[in-house]
């Protein structure tokens, strides 16, 4: 088991109810992480549509995760 | 420099600060574009639009995104400002200004920071409608995508 922080924006934030939450795991990476978030909270986006960000910088979805990392799952981006 | 060069904004600012700040007399032109709050997309009623950012990595990547201009054009300076918050039609959503020494460069540097923006910095949009309905624009798609399969 290991702690990660993570950070909800936009789709996913409305999503969860909330904006950010430290979450025990047993997920070894982003993907793996997502698919329980997914089956837990009834996120709509596969990990294709999404990028995600590990402590601040884009990663892969099959980074090694480690106590205390930041995860931030990012779905299409709008600016402009 | 580089580091200041993309901005996020929380509250409508005027484009002449930017601007104004990029005054140089090695500067032959000065090239800016503005995205505004459109009234409409995709055959819907927008009223306003709320622009939410991950802060962090979109200073970052914006940043990035201006150090690969001046890697590729020949320019003096250049700012970009993206708004987040809750805007109103005609409001600016987002302002790109370059100078150069000659109006390519600024021209086709202004273009580059503006598409690459739009493709890569964390900043979601949520259109409300006319209608009374919302949504997250390129998400909601990709929501009735997966309900679909």
């Amino acid at each position: 088991m290991k702690t990660i922080r993570l950070q909800y924006f936009a789709i996913l934030r409305e999503k969860r109810g909330q904006s950010e939450e430290s979450r025990q795991t047993t997920a070894t990476c982003p993907a793996e992480l997502y698919g329980e978030l997914k089956a837990a909270f009834h996120f709509p986006l596969t990990t294709e549509q999404l990028r995600v960000a590990v402590n601040g910088e884009f990663s892969a979805m099959d980074t090694p995760l480690n106590e205390g990392d930041e995860v931030v799952y990012i779905p299409p981006v709008a600016g402009g | 420099m580089t580091q200041e060069s993309f901005l996020l904004a929380g509250k409508a600012f005027d484009p002449r600060d930017p601007a104004s700040s990029m005054k140089n007399p090695a500067a032959g032109g000065f090239s800016s574009f503005e995205g505004w709050v459109r009234n409409h997309n995709e055959g819907r009623d927008v009223i306003s639009l709320e622009y939410e950012a991950y802060p962090d990595l979109a200073n970052r990547e914006g940043n990035r995104i201006i150090d690969e201009a001046f890697k590729k054009f020949d320019i003096i300076d250049t700012r970009c400002v993206h708004r987040t918050g809750h805007l109103q039609v005609g409001e600016i959503a987002v302002w790109v200004g370059v100078t150069a020494k000659h109006r390519q460069d600024a021209f086709r540097s202004c273009r580059y920071i503006i598409d690459e923006v739009k493709a890569r910095v964390p900043i979601w949009k949520k259109e409300h409608y006319a209608d009374g309905h919302s949504g997250w624009v390129r998400c909601e798609h990709c929501e009735a995508h997966v309900h679909r399969h």
